[in-house]
């Protein structure tokens, strides 16, 4: 089972909620993804309004509520913005995005490594979304992060694990939960990455605009499982020759 | 500094594309400047369900299944240029008024009761009665209430842009009305606005004070719009270079009946303004689309996931408007004229999310 920052999770998939065509939508796909952990722009919801749209359809009970700071330029905004969210009761917890470039929406290396220093010393559980860079991984791991996002391909791209070398270095080296995050578009791509061993991986965009949504949430839900399964039980070596299933090796000479 | 080649250059890449360049930049997933040229020739009328489809599927991507909703607030109609298409010209004789501070405050809580977030506010060019320090004032006054606030007022130096960022502004819509210098001179009779170079600055000089967002855009029906569209298309790839922090947003308002009887002087089809949308979006899918309430709902509706990305709803171009629905000197008839929440419902109906609130005041430090 997953065990984040001494919580359990049932489910290695992680659920977003923008982009969907309207909240109930959301909230179907959702619950068809079994998952326990939501994560939630800030800057899309009202959490001094209790009938907001969005976190009026999250049953705070059954998700673990994961606030973003997407869109935060630097250090110094990120760590407003989620200082605002603990004061209002988003809880402790906090998907840290330091964006500044407004188009590819890449996470900024420096500001997000200051921000995740001055969060944990305010008792803050930081889940970082990064590039995949093993050395920032370690650093942030260094300062005290709850587990580590690294990215399949740029946000929205349905591209998959395009940083692949890069995110097997970062699992063999953590120390914290490793959470594959963006870029993944469909249900082979979650597949690849708990196979290669990651802990769990954050799905929205390819969920939020599929045509049939709820459908879609089962379909990664699967994959989640099938991989992580498959990754449990040792998958074999990839090899560039074709290999007998029963090895023939001459071992008559040994006495 | 940005500049814009001549018309007649521009006019030579579009009209010279043919269907195989327009299906080329159909497949790419870089279109550049020349495939934005072939998206917004005739060759491409003919394939215009094609880059509905295309546009549709990067909207997708980009932006999901949603509409963010906005609502312009009108501060004042006095301005000191005259521009033949706008009613609000110096010389047209219609209603003028300046909402004080308290005025104004008390229009916007219209809207926020209305639960709109977003805000532009909007004035005619009068320095002298509605300038940097007015604005100031009323960005502070409103922060707390708005998520985000933007203006659409004359054009300011970068120092009075930061001014405005630190009280709360978090962008600025700055319209060329037309990137033909040749029309531009004809059409603005005089004030400051007369200088097309002074103008074509200004953008820029708002993304360097450090703005969360630039809106850029054209009036059409006073050009060739596939012109207008190319060199919006420019404008937008020279922005994105210099300022990588800055988001973008473009509008193509139609010209609408207003004070003056300023006659078109070409037309602009909604197929017209369709490919010109299309094409914008393939260029830069990223790019924020504004479609207001200049135009009629039966296209705004039809037009709903297909490639803008912000309604406005329940405008009103008059200032004082809102608590006077009676009052006169509106810039232009509105062309859409449901309520707020009839334009939500209408989203939704089409299964789309009217976003109400889509940034916080958190991000500027108060």
């Amino acid at each position: 089972m997953l065990t984040i920052a001494g919580r359990i999770f049932h489910s290695r998939l992680f659920g977003g909620t923008g982009k969907f065509s309207s909240p109930q939508v959301m909230k179907d796909a959702l619950e068809a993804s079994g998952c326990e952990m939501v994560t939630v722009a800030l800057r899309r919801i009202d959490l001094k309004n209790p009938e907001d749209d969005i976190m009026s359809m999250l049953d705070r009970q059954r998700y673990l509520f994961l606030p973003n700071t997407s869109g935060a330029r630097d250090a110094n905004e990120a760590v407003r913005l989620a200082h605002l969210a603990r004061a209002s009761g988003g809880g402790n917890w906090l998907k840290l995005e330091v964006t500044p470039d407004p188009r590819t929406l890449l996470p900024d290396p420096v500001e997000t490594l200051k921000a995740a220093e001055e969060l944990v010393k305010d008792d803050f559980i930081v889940l970082p979304y990064i590039n995949a860079d093993p050395i920032l991984a370690l650093r942030l791991q260094d300062v005290g992060t709850a587990a580590i996002m690294p990215l399949g391909s740029p946000i929205g791209t349905n591209q998959g694990i395009l940083t692949l070398p890069q995110i097997e270095i970062i699992i063999e080296q953590a120390r914290v939960p490793v959470v594959v995050d963006a870029g993944l578009g469909a249900p082979s791509h979650v597949a690849q990455a708990m196979e290669i061993g990651a802990d769990a991986v954050l799905v929205n965009t390819a969920i939020a605009v599929a045509g049939d949504p709820v459908k879609m949430a089962r379909a990664f839900a699967q994959a989640v499982e099938a991989g992580r399964t498959a990754f449990e039980s040792g998958l074999g070596k990839k090899s560039s020759r074709a290999e007998a299933s029963s090895p023939q090796v001459g071992l008559e000479f040994l006495r | 500094m940005f500049q814009i080649p001549d018309f007649k250059e521009l006019q030579r890449l579009v009209d010279g594309a043919d269907e195989a360049e327009v299906r080329r930049a159909l497949q790419s997933n870089h279109v550049g400047i020349n495939g934005l040229a072939a998206l917004l020739s005739p060759a491409a009328e003919s394939l215009l369900p094609e880059l509905a489809a295309r546009s549709v599927e990067i909207t997708a991507q980009r932006f999901g299944n949603t509409i963010q909703i906005y609502a312009p607030l009108y501060l004042s109609n006095f301005c000191v240029n005259r521009c033949a298409y706008c009613g609000f010209s110096a010389e047209n004789k219609i209603s003028r008024r300046m909402l004080t501070l308290e005025e104004a405050e008390q229009e916007t809580m219209i809207l926020h009761n209305r639960e709109i977030n977003h805000l532009l506010l909007v004035s005619g060019e009068a320095p002298a009665r509605l300038g940097v320090d007015y604005l100031e004032e009323l960005a502070r006054r409103l922060r707390d209430r708005f998520a985000s606030i933007t203006i659409e007022v004359q054009p300011l130096e970068t120092e009075e842009y930061r001014r405005l960022f630190e009280a709360g502004i978090t962008g600025v819509a700055v319209y060329q009305e037309t990137y033909d210098r040749r029309i531009y001179t004809d059409v603005h009779l005089a004030g400051k606005k007369c200088d097309f170079d002074y103008r074509l600055e200004v953008p820029a000089k708002v993304a360097a004070a450090g703005m969360r967002e630039v809106g850029i855009g054209a009036l059409l029906g006073l050009s060739d719009w596939r012109l207008e569209g190319f060199a919006l298309g420019m404008h937008l790839a020279w922005l994105r270079r210099q300022y990588w922090q800055t988001a973008l947003s473009v509008s193509f308002p139609r010209l609408r009946p207003a004070a003056g009887d300023f006659e078109p002087l070409v037309t602009v089809s909604e197929r017209n303004l369709s490919q010109l949308l299309f094409a914008l979006r393939i260029f830069d899918p990223d790019v924020g689309l504004v479609l207001s309430t200049r135009e009629e709902a039966r296209y705004r509706d039809g037009m709903i996931g297909l490639a803008p990305t912000r309604y406005s709803a329940g405008s009103c171009t008059a200032p004082g408007g809102y608590s006077q629905p009676e009052l006169e000197g509106e810039q232009f008839s509105v062309g859409d004229l449901r309520t707020i929440s009839q334009v939500c419902q209408d989203i939704k109906r089409r299964g789309c999310d009217p976003v109400r609130k889509d940034w916080d005041s958190t991000f500027q430090a108060a």
